[in-house]
């Protein structure tokens, strides 16, 4: 007698390895959980415009590099120009043209989803910061300010957002009055972040708002603080950043820059959609080319066989269930699963219905044949053809009859229907009609049972979509395998063993 | 209440059909010895080579065109059984008990027409009663002539004595009788009435007909609480031997006793069932623990006999 504990460890490991395959699927790729769940999309376009000086121009344009949006689809649209797209951590996007006059327009159109992770984890520790030098006209008013703040600060976010009060300020001191009349205030900001050597750059962000049309970028202030950048909205004098903002370019450079031309200009169009999770996961899956285990990469066509295959082990699990659990006796062991599959095509009362007259009608022709004493292989065989028989002429009756409901009967399986009609024929001879309606009875109700199972929306977005389920599905029939318990059914069978209390 | 609690049956020492198949079949019957039980013409040639009483055999039909051949095996008997070497469950036995100018009856009176023989022999060759479709071969064999002492105890058919033997000790046995339900046929589930036996006398200690308790044959008003098995002994010993010779732990046997020839074995089965438990009213799991709780060196059958025989014994619940 060997130990169960490798088994027992074996089937954790499945079950783990299945809810976290799943999780990880979830989150990841951004799989929706549920079926029929909306994400929302938006479609930003981007023109540059600028003059043409009839000599070579070059447009270097920044790119959304977000971690709170993917991009799901992105394209240019730029006759005549050259373009390269790199991708380094500064995403650029190159159009060049040897020769360039009048007024250009470039597109760039983008397609973003939001994630949700609105923090900004900085990859590496910025580089010590260069420490502002005020011009002597603004020193000592700036200093002043700088040093009181500082000493009543702890942090680089608390200097910060004391800053940020100040400027906001209703009743200004002279001293900031004095140098908002010069500078705006999100650069004053900036400056005096960067009198004291703390660590803060420009961002540039487009706020979202649905159906908007020449809309421009707004300057934001980003400071470091344990590995984050956090955002400042000077001018709206608040902290944090709204989910309907994307960061256009966050290494404070410039977003576009043009050399070989005028009056250049960027303008910004926005539209907001809402499309299905799935869909969306989908083509972010296929953008990442993700060699990821996903059946998203079949053909179409094997898709749809799997999202039937892959219904089986659903089927498989409620079988086992009860027939190890509840203790329900069936004909056929796995019989009910595969008219299960065919009650998915038919739907279920014309399944049951169909199913009831092929099998009757079966019965009576078994039954003549029975008499004729053929041998076991060619009586099935006839039933078989005679199936096809009964199954082609009920396909046409309805439909002369107009009920669409019928034309589905063809998805029955028809070898499994004649060993049916061949098993119950001869338990009807040895055990009366009784028994065949017992095990009949039984073979539709697990099957209907199943069919209930595997029809349901939510397992079918399961069982396709996080494949660990599975696994899940494994480890249960396993478990299920070493059950000594009592069934259901035995709760009653051995009932007179206990006695009348 | 009509359902029991678990642990009700649980106290009660009831085995279930899940651990009997995890515990009991899968760890005691190795998968390599099956044939021995499940083909009846294995077992019937090593019981003879056991010295172990079966019923005759009158012959074996392996192919379709020996079906002919039955109506001039059977030639001169007043009656003979039709098997398949690898039924279950009682499938597929054809009893004729009555053979009139080459016409064939069944117990009932009902006639069985060659032809119908044949098809249902047909039918046993295909494989319609063996287990998983096999081919199959059928057996004829001779009528038990059964014992007149169970006279009124059965109806229509030939009572048998099923006993569970573990590890070659008979831990439980009853008495099958067939009725008018069950169609002369021993099984319990078809409606034969199920004759708990005490292991120490070979007495009825309990009846039960569809798992409900009776104190009379329902056909017969046979009153069913006392009832001594004859040839106990033999029929300890003997089920105790099937064990040496098929080496399966967890075995059921059948047997009947003959007028003439005492106890024959009618069959092994590998799987036998748990309605034993509803005859006896009494759950088999505590001497199924108790066997497997002895240690010590391996005993001979008359030391296994007279052990099950010191330990298994019951007092009659009628």
């Amino acid at each position: 007698m060997h130990s169960r504990k490798p088994f027992y460890i074996f089937v954790i490991l499945l079950f783990v390895t299945g809810i976290g395959a799943s999780i990880y699927r979830g989150m990841q790729h951004n799989v929706p959980f549920l079926p029929g769940e909306q994400v929302q999309s938006w479609a930003i376009d981007a023109k540059i415009s600028f003059n043409g000086r009839n000599k070579p121009a070059e447009v270097q344009f920044s790119l959304p590099n977000d971690p709170a949006f993917d991009i799901l689809v992105e394209n240019t649209t730029s006759p005549g120009y050259g373009l390269t797209i790199t991708n380094e951590s500064n995403r650029k996007a190159i159009w060049s043209i040897r020769e360039a006059s009048g007024p250009q327009s470039l597109f760039y159109r983008v397609t973003l989803v939001p994630t949700g992770k609105l923090a900004l984890h900085a990859e590496q520790e910025p580089a010590d910061t260069e420490l502002y030098l005020w011009p002597a006209t603004e020193k000592t008013a700036a200093e002043q300010i700088v040093e009181d703040v500082w000493g009543r600060s702890a942090t680089n976010l608390s200097f910060a957002k004391q800053l940020m009060t100040l400027i906001n300020d209703d009743n200004q001191s002279q001293n900031m009055s004095l140098l908002l009349s010069t500078n705006n205030s999100t650069k004053l900001f900036l400056q005096m972040l960067h009198t004291k050597g703390v660590p803060a750059r420009y961002v540039s962000g487009l706020l979202l708002e649905d159906q908007r049309r020449r809309q421009q970028l707004t300057t934001y202030v980003q400071v470091y603080q344990d590995g984050e950048w956090h955002l400042f909205d000077v001018q709206n004098n608040k902290q944090g950043r709204d989910n309907n903002l994307v960061l256009w370019e966050h290494a404070g450079g410039s977003v576009l820059e043009v050399m070989g031309g005028s009056n250049s200009l960027v303008n910004f169009s926005m539209l907001q959609d809402t499309r299905s999770a799935l869909a969306t996961s989908i083509d972010m899956m296929m953008t990442d080319d993700a060699m990821d285990f996903s059946l998203y990469q079949l053909p179409l066509e094997e898709q749809s066989l799997f999202k039937g295959i892959l219904l089986i082990p659903i089927g498989v699990l409620v079988v086992v269930f009860l027939r190890v659990i509840v203790g329900i006796k069936t004909s056929g062991t796995f019989m009910p699963v595969l008219i299960a599959m065919a009650f998915i095509q038919t739907t279920l009362l014309t399944g049951l219905i169909g199913f009831l007259l092929i099998v009757s009608f079966g019965l009576m022709i078994r039954s003549y044949l029975s008499t004729l004493n053929l041998l076991l292989i060619s009586r099935i065989s006839a039933v078989i053809i005679v199936v096809i028989f009964i199954i082609g002429l009920f396909t046409l009756i309805s439909f002369k009859l107009g009920l669409s409901e019928g034309l589905t009967i063809t998805f029955f399986p028809m070898i499994i229907l004649a060993w049916t009609i061949e098993r119950m024929s001869i338990l009807w001879e040895e055990e009366g009609p009784k028994k065949v309606f017992v095990s009949g009875g039984g073979s539709l109700f697990v099957a209907t049972i199943a069919y209930l199972a595997m029809s349901n929306t939510l397992v079918q977005h399961w069982v396709f979509n996080f494949l660990g389920i599975h696994l899940v599905i494994l480890a249960l029939v396993l478990v299920m395998g070493q059950y000594t318990g009592y069934r259901l059914t035995e709760l009653k069978r051995f009932k007179p063993l206990v006695g009348e209390k | 209440m009509k359902y029991a609690w678990p642990w009700e049956l649980s106290r009660a020492g009831v085995l279930n059909m899940n651990k009997r198949n995890i515990s009991y079949i899968g760890r005691y019957n190795p998968r390599k010895h099956y044939k021995r039980v499940d083909d009846k013409l294995i077992t019937k040639q090593l019981a003879l080579a056991n010295g172990i009483a079966v019923p005759d055999l009158i012959g074996v039909v392996k192919e379709q065109h020996d079906i002919e051949q039955i109506p001039g095996m059977v030639l001169g008997r007043s009656g003979f059984v039709i098997k398949p070497a690898k039924g279950s469950g009682g499938k597929g036995i054809l009893v004729i008990t009555r053979v009139e100018n080459g016409r064939y009856f069944k117990a009932n009176g009902n006639e069985v027409t060659p032809n119908e023989i044949y098809r249902h022999v047909s039918n046993t060759l295909s494989g319609l009663f063996s287990l998983g479709g096999k081919p199959d071969v059928a057996l004829v064999e001779g009528l038990i002539e059964f014992d007149p002492i169970f006279n009124g105890v059965s109806y229509e058919g030939v009572p048998d004595i099923r006993l569970i033997v573990f590890k070659g000790f008979p831990v439980m046995g009853m008495l099958r009788c067939s009725t008018a339900a069950s169609d002369g046929k021993a099984n319990l589930h078809q409606g034969a009435v199920g004759i708990g036996l005490d292991i120490a006398t070979g007495r009825s200690l309990h009846a039960v007909q569809f798992d409900v308790p009776v104190d009379k044959h329902p056909d017969t008003h046979f009153p069913l609480s006392n009832i001594q098995v004859p040839h106990w002994e033999t029929l300890l010993h003997t089920a105790s031997s099937a064990y040496e010779m098929c080496e399966l732990g967890y075995l059921g046997t059948d047997m009947v006793l003959d007028k003439n020839r005492g106890p024959l074995l009618l069959e092994l089965n590998a799987r036998p069932g748990l309605t034993i438990q509803i005859a006896n009213g009494k759950g088999i799991l505590p001497r199924l623990k108790h066997v497997e709780s002895l240690k010590g060196p391996a005993m001979s059958v008359e030391q296994r006999v007279e052990y099950a025989k010191k330990h298994f014994c019951d007092k009659p619940l009628f």
